[in-house]
């Protein structure tokens, strides 16, 4: 089970216009790992989060998960297939109470064929997902609307929403972006037992600190073409990638 | 400088103790009054309204009323989902036709008839539509606009469908009852339907469409599907409605097709206040015994439509409803400060 | 080489209607459904200042363009500007408009042979065996200009640019300075504008019907849907396949299956394109 090929893209190409947002990007992921994505601003992270998850169509390339092409396939299907992704601007329903939320992927086709979340349970089921990642069940958070909540608790709500798809693969588009510090203290275990329950997950992320310590293994982007791939520590003193970061240090 | 006194407006909720979405802990009779009273009422009202206005012209009124309140619901639980639709002229005359195509080429008798026509057109109606919803903004707004009258169109130039005559001397409701009892149960369970099931989780995935389709697809769930799903619904009962109008008038003409059928169930929707049904039901019950009031303006009710939609939108855009809503729910009092 | 003829004859036609409503669309993304009532209201204007004001015509024309330009600007500053970002709205209070100018002229009873413009140019020359009059002629004639000085002006002018700015990306735009409610009004003006322009080349051709106000809407509609809305190259295309198969029909068929042709043009491309056939609205992928 560790070794199986879980997630593959092979040399995806993205332009918008003129500008190519990804270019020529392959890797392949094993069940289980933890790939952080980083690069500067512009670089190419969430375009290519959004052809693998369908929200973008490539220009050209191929992306396969678990075995089946998905490549250009509707967001809703790959999501079926077990590709859960959260956004960059943490988007929810602002009107709906926190936990209705979630009711949206529990009444996925997905969900009703993996069970859990017949009708009437959801909402139960929901809580308990909320109840897992810091929306205590007791306290009146789970029930605000989602507009009231603080960023950290919609990133975390954002998260959730992931979670309740109940993914193979999770990919997290910025989840630490806005969030306080405790907040990031206290969401990264929880991130990590999901990958330590067999969960493989890809991070793109800013924060570098807080992402190395907890993933292994890092893909670096810059300009849309991936520069490098290892260990945080081999990536960082690649010298491609610390020009990378100090280019963009010095223009912004 | 005189200090002037000045007030501020404060709202206390009247509502019972405990109170969640879907529990209720009834204390007392008053609670239970104040609870079920705004259900019943309404129904109870539509119920015995056919007994004060029978056979009369207010019965006709009447009639008219739930026909546009059906439209005006079918409206409102398309905009729920997002989809604003300027042509409920559409369902209507679909299932108008529909109705009468059968009984007069076919001879069907009334009980298939309509049923048929619910469905077909409904089905119809969402074949139509389907390309469009892949499109996002107005774009299906501007073709539900112009199809209706396209439609009139045809039947004029082709000559088809009894053409500029319309088709005559269809078959009659057995008698005035059930015509008026049909339409008004129908819009009974119509709006009481659709409220609840927009409360349901379907209906949450529904309105989550309209908040945020992204989000939606990221549940893994098929938006093109379920607003598929909506237009049927909402097809189903303009189709119903134009149906019903058909066996009552005992004839269809091209008129079904005109922008009456759009515009006064769109004002009576925005009046009332979108996105609660109840206030579509309001709205079409306050605006079409009054434009019988105002008969005599003739050609210029259409213009009031207009001016009545402006206004709604621009003095009082959470509708009619909400207002009463808030009222009912919540006392105001002014507070010196 | 009749069908020639008036195969650019009409597609012209429908281009004029169609291009203030397209304009207006580009740019502010506000579907003027008024654009109709505009074009009748043009119409009718004029003919109110020729025949009561007795003002000679091409004043009246100038001046009627005019007055609708600024009722445009009337429309968004007034009314759409109070509903600014709910979209739903927008729709509903420009129909309502539309609605309420449209049935106010019919019960004023502007409609009939009564009320006809006179030709710009009166006459008319044998082509083959084409009858053309010089009003056609003249019709095509603005129609031509109007697309090319469309083409430059929003190609080459400074409000152009930010016209087209707009349409791109509205955010951006305004945080480059450009005053997006502003220009927006000014888009539904320069459309209502164009509504009558296009109202005083093809009017003469017939007597003002007050139901005119739907139909112009109805091809403004159709075209753009078929074209691809916020696209002129788009706009232009769809009346030249729309006009000429409208022509083809009616030639070898009957004249009868005008509206059948429009109809099946609109179904059919949304059943193939539905955002037109240089339309992006559905390819623009939004950034998520
Ligand atoms: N929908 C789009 N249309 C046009 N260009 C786009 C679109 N989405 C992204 N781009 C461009 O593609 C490039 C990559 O953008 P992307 O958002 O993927 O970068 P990123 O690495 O996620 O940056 P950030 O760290 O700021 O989130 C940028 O130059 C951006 O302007
Ligand atoms: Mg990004």
């Amino acid at each position: 089970m560790q070794d199986e090929e879980i997630l593959r893209v092979e040399h995806l190409t993205k332009r918008f216009g003129g500008v190519i947002a990804v270019d020529n990007v392959s890797f392949s992921l094993q069940k289980g790992e933890f790939l952080g994505i980083i690069g500067p601003n512009g670089s190419g992270k969430t375009t290519l989060i959004n052809l693998i998850t369908g929200f973008v169509k490539p220009t050209s390339g191929k992306v396969t998960f678990n075995h089946t092409d998905i490549t250009g396939k509707a967001p809703y299907r790959i999501a079926c297939l077990g590709v859960s992704r959260s956004f960059q601007m943490a988007r929810a329903f602002h009107k709906l109470p926190a936990y209705k939320n979630l009711i949206v992927p529990l009444y996925s086709p997905r969900v009703k064929r993996l069970g859990g979340g017949k009708y009437g349970e959801r909402d139960d089921v929901a809580i308990d997902l909320l109840d897992d990642l810091g929306f205590e069940r007791d306290s009146a958070v789970p029930y605000k609307a989602a507009g009231s909540l603080p960023h950290g608790y919609l990133k975390r709500l954002d998260l959730a929403r992931c979670m309740a798809l109940r993914p193979d693969l999770l990919i997290l588009d910025e989840l630490f972006s806005g969030m306080a510090m405790s907040e990031v203290a206290a969401t990264l275990p929880m991130i990590e037992k999901f990958n330590r329950e067999g969960l493989t997950i890809v991070m793109a992320e800013h924060r570098l600190k807080e992402l190395f310590r907890v993933t292994h293994r890092v893909m670096v982007l810059n300009f849309g073409q991936k520069i490098a791939d290892g260990t945080p520590k081999e990536v960082m003193s690649r010298e491609e990638v610390q020009k990378a970061y100090l280019g963009t240090e010095v223009e912004g | 400088m005189a200090e002037a006194v000045r007030y501020r407006k404060e709202r206390i909720d009247r509502g019972i103790k405990a109170r969640t979405d879907t529990i209720y802990v009834l204390s007392s009779f008053r609670d239970m009054v104040y609870l079920f009273l705004p259900r019943f009422l309404p129904i109870i009202l539509l119920l015995l309204l056919p007994f004060f206005v029978k056979g009369g012209y207010w019965e006709k009124v009447l009639f008219y009323s739930c026909m546009f309140a059906l439209l005006a619901l079918s409206w409102d639980f398309m905009a729920s989902v997002g989809l604003v639709s300027l042509g409920q002229a559409l369902f209507f005359g679909v299932g108008a036709y529909i109705s009468g195509g059968l009984n007069h080429y076919f001879k069907m008798p009334i009980f298939l008839t309509i049923p048929i026509a619910t469905l077909g057109g409904a089905l119809f109606c969402t074949l139509l539509l389907f390309s469009v919803l892949r499109l996002r903004g107005v774009y299906f707004s501007m073709v539900t606009l112009i199809l209706p009258l396209l439609f009139a169109h045809l039947i004029e130039t082709l000559d088809i469908l009894g053409g500029t005559h319309g088709l005559l001397s269809l078959t009659p409701f057995p008698s005035g009852w059930l015509s008026v009892y049909l339409a008004i149960i129908g819009v009974i369970i119509c709006l009481f339907g659709f409220r609840k099931l927009i409360s349901e989780d379907f209906g949450l995935v529904l309105r989550g469409i309209k908040d945020d389709d992204r989000v939606v697809m990221a549940g893994g769930i098929n938006i093109h599907w379920y607003k598929a799903q909506a237009i049927f619904i909402a097809g189903a009962v303009g189709c119903f409605a134009g149906a019903l109008m058909t066996h009552y008038y005992q004839f269809v003409g091209r008129s079904v097709f005109a922008l009456d059928y759009t515009v006064l169930p769109l004002a009576g929707a925005v009046l009332g206040g979108p996105g609660s049904f109840a206030g579509a039901t309001i709205g079409t019950f306050i605006l079409v015994p009054l434009s019988e009031v105002l008969r005599a303006l003739g050609g210029l009710r259409m213009a009031l439509y207009g001016v009545i939609l402006i206004a709604a939108l621009v003095i009082l855009p959470e509708g009619l409803f909400h207002y009463i809503e808030r009222r009912y729910h919540q006392f105001e009092r002014d507070v010196r400060i | 080489m009749e069908i020639v003829i008036y195969g650019i004859t009409n597609s012209v036609t429908l281009a004029l209607m169609a291009i203030g409503f397209s304009l207006t669309f580009g740019i502010s993304g506000v579907p003027n459904f008024a654009h109709g009532a505009f074009y009748l209201l043009g119409g009718i204007l004029t003919w109110i200042f020729i025949n009561q004001l007795g003002i000679p015509y091409l004043f009246s024309a100038i001046l009627s363009v005019i007055i609708v330009g600024l009722l445009g600007f009337g429309l968004y500053w007034g009314l759409l500007l109070r509903l600014r970002g709910l979209v739903v709205n927008e729709v509903i209070a420009t129909l309502a408009a539309a609605i309420v100018i449209i049935e106010v002229l019919r019960y004023m009873g502007f409609s009939g042979f009564t009320y006809v413009l006179p030709e710009f140019i009166k006459g008319s020359v044998n082509i083959g065996k084409a009858w053309l009059d010089y009003q056609r002629i003249f019709l095509v004639g603005i129609g031509v200009a109007l697309i090319i000085i469309l083409y430059f002006f929003t190609h080459r002018t400074r409000v152009g640019l930010s016209f087209r700015a707009i349409a791109q990306n509205e955010r951006t735009a305004i945080s480059l300075g450009i005053d997006s409610d502003w220009t927006a009004a000014l888009s539904l003006a320069f459309g209502s504008a164009l509504a009558v322009v296009a109202g005083l080349a093809i009017l003469p051709l017939g007597s003002i019907d007050t139901e005119v106000g739907y139909d112009i809407l109805i091809y403004a509609l159709a075209v753009g849907i078929v074209g691809g809305l916020e696209s002129v190259p788009g706009i232009v295309l769809a009346s030249f396949i729309l006009g000429f198969c409208q022509i083809l029909v009616a030639t070898f068929f009957k004249a009868q299956w005008l509206t059948v042709v429009t109809l099946g043009a609109i179904v059919l491309i949304l059943a193939v394109k539905p955002s037109g056939i240089f339309g992006k609205y559905k390819e623009l992928e939004e950034r998520v």
